[in-house]
């Protein structure tokens, strides 16, 4: 029983879902335009205390695994499986960096008081807790899809090394990729609007 | 049944080409940002991050090569995120 797989079919599965993401974020984005036309001195002003090196770090690391997943799907449609391989865990090792810098800069700000329900925020200017409270809730969400996409790589370069996902069958490797991209796609919109608003 | 693949392989230069393009416009986000332009400030910053996901869609999503259905979607999408953004910024602005 060799059933033929319908390519065009999984993909549009996996852009539905990508659209479902696209929409939550949404949402978020549209709390963050009102709150920002509410306070945007403060959150001016928020923005100043992040770090905007850690931020760009953390762009150009994105940018560049969203390079390498694209590059291993050129390699498996080349019969190059080494190169997919490296590429793969390439992009799994620059997730692990992201997640790193991220540690390091939330608790630099647990550090300084300053996360969800602290005495700081609570406190303080109503502004400064809207804008930090929707920094938390959107790069911790953010965070956890980065989580996702890198197990779904990782599950992506099991099959790859065990044979599975070959030339003639990648449509899991094209997905894996297609949600890494959306998790690029969400943080250039975050870095700007958190980090270098002025 | 029939292999009919639209198996477009994109060239490593290419990619890298995009990438290029990507972190140039990473740079000058953050060097715009140093500027105070009142209220360009956002828009500009807002522009800039649009450009570099048109380019992601369209190469390292795949979509410039996609058929209609994906595309169809895909922009259908987009157009209701809008109407949830622009309706909801339209009643806040003006209340």
């Amino acid at each position: 029983m060799n059933r033929p797989i319908d390519k065009t079919g999984i993909k549009i599965g996996m852009w539905l879902f990508l659209y479902s993401e696209i929409i939550l974020f949404g949402g978020l984005f549209v709390l963050y335009a009102v709150y920002f036309y509410t306070y945007p001195e403060f959150f001016a002003e928020g923005g100043r205390e992040l770090d905007r090196k850690i931020g760009a770090v953390n762009t150009v690391v994105l940018l560049i695994s969203s390079f390498t997943v694209a590059a291993s799907i050129t390699a498996i449609q080349r019969k190059a499986k080494k190169q997919a391989v490296g590429f793969l865990i390439f992009s799994i090792l620059c997730g692990v960096i992201f997640l790193v810098n991220k540690y390091f800069e939330w608790s630099a700000k647990f550090h300084h008081d300053i996360y969800p329900n602290s005495e700081t925020l609570v406190s303080g200017e109503p502004g400064l807790n809207i804008f930090f409270g929707l920094y938390y809730v959107i790069t911790g969400l953010h965070g956890l899809h980065v989580i996702a996409g890198m197990t779904l790589l990782s599950i992506s370069l099991v099959l790859v090394l065990a044979g599975r996902i070959n030339e003639s069958k990648y449509s899991m490797l094209e997905n894996s990729g297609l949600y890494w991209h959306l998790v690029d796609l969400i943080w250039i919109f975050v870095f700007p609007l958190f980090y270098l608003v002025l | 049944m029939e292999p009919q693949e639209n198996n477009h392989i994109l060239s490593y230069t290419k990619l890298a080409l995009i990438l290029g393009v990507l972190l140039v416009l990473t740079g000058i986000t953050v060097a715009v940002s140093y500027l105070d332009l009142g209220f360009f400030n956002v828009p500009l910053a807002l522009a800039i991050a649009c450009t570099k996901v048109t380019f992601v869609l369209l190469f390292f999503m795949h979509l410039k090569y996609e058929g209609p259905i994906i595309n169809l979607s895909f922009v259908g999408t987009i157009s209701f995120l809008f109407i949830m953004i622009g309706f909801t910024f339209w009643d806040v602005a003006f209340r």
